[in-house]
């Protein structure tokens, strides 16, 4: 199965000791401690080779991009394109035009959101999301339905934590205009199946945006085999810095739809008159861009790619069983979110611990894990929690780091006997 | 970090059988305390008799610190005044806030919240119901305040 999480069992093993080292900062120390990092979920940490290349970047070859003759700024403006390439084939893009640079995923659907939906959707028009969606694939849709009387319609979630097909069919109708949802659920760990989704929204003639935030450091995503119309992500949860993310859109979609934002970059004339605009992708980068973190992103596709992307899928996976099989058996422990497909996205609560004084304690003991509502607030009230402790696996993680977060656990246990 | 600082046995306690726990008859003051960082809801009921705070009870769930400073709360000013109660908020939030800041004898078994100060990300949570009381006094109707 193309790009959907599916496991390779071939996939060489990774050297988890040699990625370590990668990372300086999970030498870090905490309350005296080694760090057991589980929060990749909410942001990985930087790889060597991403903080080089933007240091690199920073020292050699930095002034604006596209302005100018002189040589750093078309070393600038190589690096920063040869970036954009670089994006392309990661996630297999038709073209660099379809590749439009933003801050993350959050402004990639807001973006989708004001210069798609807004200007096109009307009253009686649908937008589709699923009950387990984070708050920047919900509030965006409702913002936009306020300002054009569109309706926002929600497939609901079953206990498991994952989104029952015949309940998202049953939903889609000749008024579905848009359907968007995550690709992976950054609250449960769900895996959603988003190709046969993405046929059965556009078989009712939508379009379909999919959040691919935390799926793409965990799967090869090939954005045409998947179907995607638009998909976007962050790059600091895939071991690239803060303040870079990308937007996919077709580019048939994007060259129709008007600019989101003015400014330098995405004019090609401007006077008092009339503007006429640039074109894909400059169209949508008005001002000047993070171009360092666009050199971080690639380097850190570059990086992933070099370590194998099926072989950290599959060590991510095995972490996940692990930690799911020893979180059985401590009895006061209960998983939120068991879906039959999963990324390495561990959810849970311990009874009569609420979840931020499980996060105290397990930092006491150097074990850094998420706590509360994950930006997913329905999905608690669905569950009837006010929040969940969350455990996020990445490509460095250990399963000495599964037994210690175990170990804390039964710390935490104690405190609260 | 010493988390036996933080979860001292009075904190245990109240976390486990908070007092002036449940809906009050008769309230004539309300306020919602929210911290949307955890999700922790706090909803306090007061009868004030002229300045006097006569009766005093929470509802809502949240952490261990949250709920037990709550109930030590109410449990501290039952029967005092407006006035006194705000004294003793500026205590609280001194002993939470400031490093130096001695527990002095009138805070009782209030002095148990000092561990606190050592955990910054989980001052808001002790801070809450004190905001929330703040908020109830001062009005004269329901309010609504929040830690973030």
């Amino acid at each position: 199965m193309v790009a959907n999480l599916s496991l390779d069992k071939q996939a060489p093993p990774l050297d988890v000791e040699a990625v370590r080292r990668d990372f300086p900062i999970l030498a870090t120390k905490v309350h005296g401690q080694p760090l057991v990092y589980l929060d990749s979920a909410a942001s990985s940490q930087r790889a060597l080779p991403v903080l080089r290349a933007v240091e690199e970047y920073e020292t050699h070859s930095h002034a604006n991009v596209h302005r100018g003759v002189h040589a750093l700024s078309q070393a600038a403006t190589a690096a920063f394109e040869g970036a954009r390439e670089r994006v392309r084939r990661f996630i297999n893009a038709a073209s660099v035009k379809e590749i439009i640079f933003v801050r993350g995923t959050t402004e990639g659907i807001n973006l989708i959101a004001q210069a798609y939906a807004r200007p096109r959707f009307r009253v009686g028009d649908e937008i589709l999301i699923t009950g387990l969606e984070h708050h920047a694939n919900i509030v965006p849709w409702q913002m936009v339905c306020e300002q054009t009387g569109a309706s926002l319609r929600v497939v609901p979630i079953n206990r498991r934590g994952e989104v029952p097909f015949d309940e998202f069919l049953s939903r889609l109708g000749p008024r579905t205009r848009l359907v968007a949802f995550a690709h992976v659920s950054n609250a449960l760990g769900t895996v959603l199946p988003v190709k046969r989704m993405a046929e059965a929204a556009h078989a009712h003639g939508a379009v379909v945006l999919i959040d691919g935030a935390q799926a793409v450091p965990h799967a090869h995503v090939d954005v045409r085999a998947l179907g995607a119309d638009f998909y976007t992500f962050s790059g600091h949860k895939m071991y690239a810095p803060t303040g870079i993310g990308v937007l996919y859109g077709r580019e048939e979609l994007l060259a129709a739809m008007p600019p989101w934002q003015g400014g330098g970059d995405m004019i090609l004339t401007v006077s008092f008159e009339k503007t006429t605009y640039n074109e894909l992708p400059a169209k949508f980068e008005a001002g000047t861009p993070n171009i360092s973190g666009a050199v971080g992103l690639a380097a850190a596709m570059d990086y992933l790619e070099r370590l194998g992307i099926e072989a950290v899928a599959a060590h991510e996976q095995r972490l996940l069983e692990l930690a799911t099989a020893e979180l059985a058996r401590l009895p006061d422990i209960e998983l939120i979110g068991t879906a039959a497909h999963k990324a390495a996205v561990l959810s849970f609560i311990m009874k009569g611990v609420h979840a931020h004084d499980l996060g105290t304690i397990l930092d006491a003991e150097g074990v850094a894990v998420r706590t509360g509502h994950h930006c997913a607030m329905p999905v608690m009230t669905f569950f009837g929690l006010p929040a969940t402790a969350r455990a996020s696996f990445g490509c460095y993680n250990t399963e000495e780091d599964v037994m210690r977060l175990v170990r804390a656990l039964r710390r935490a246990r104690e405190v609260f006997a | 970090m010493d988390l036996k600082e933080l979860y001292r046995d009075v904190i245990l306690d109240h976390n486990r059988h908070p007092r002036n726990f449940g809906p009050l008859e008769g309230a004539n003051h309300h306020a919602e305390g929210n911290n949307p960082l955890c999700g922790d809801k706090l909803s306090l009921a007061v009868r004030l008799n002229g300045e006097r705070i006569e009766e005093i009870r929470f509802e809502g769930r949240g952490c261990a610190i949250s709920t037990a400073s709550a109930s030590l709360m109410t449990e501290a000013v039952k029967g005092k005044d407006r006035a006194s109660a705000r004294q003793l908020f500026d205590k609280v939030h001194a002993l939470l806030t400031q490093q130096d800041a001695a527990a002095d004898a009138s805070l009782g078994k209030l002095a148990a919240l000092s561990g606190v100060r050592e955990f910054p990300a989980r001052v808001k949570c002790a801070s809450l119901c004190w905001h929330t009381l703040n908020a109830a006094l001062a009005s004269e109707t329901a309010a609504t305040v929040s830690t973030e």
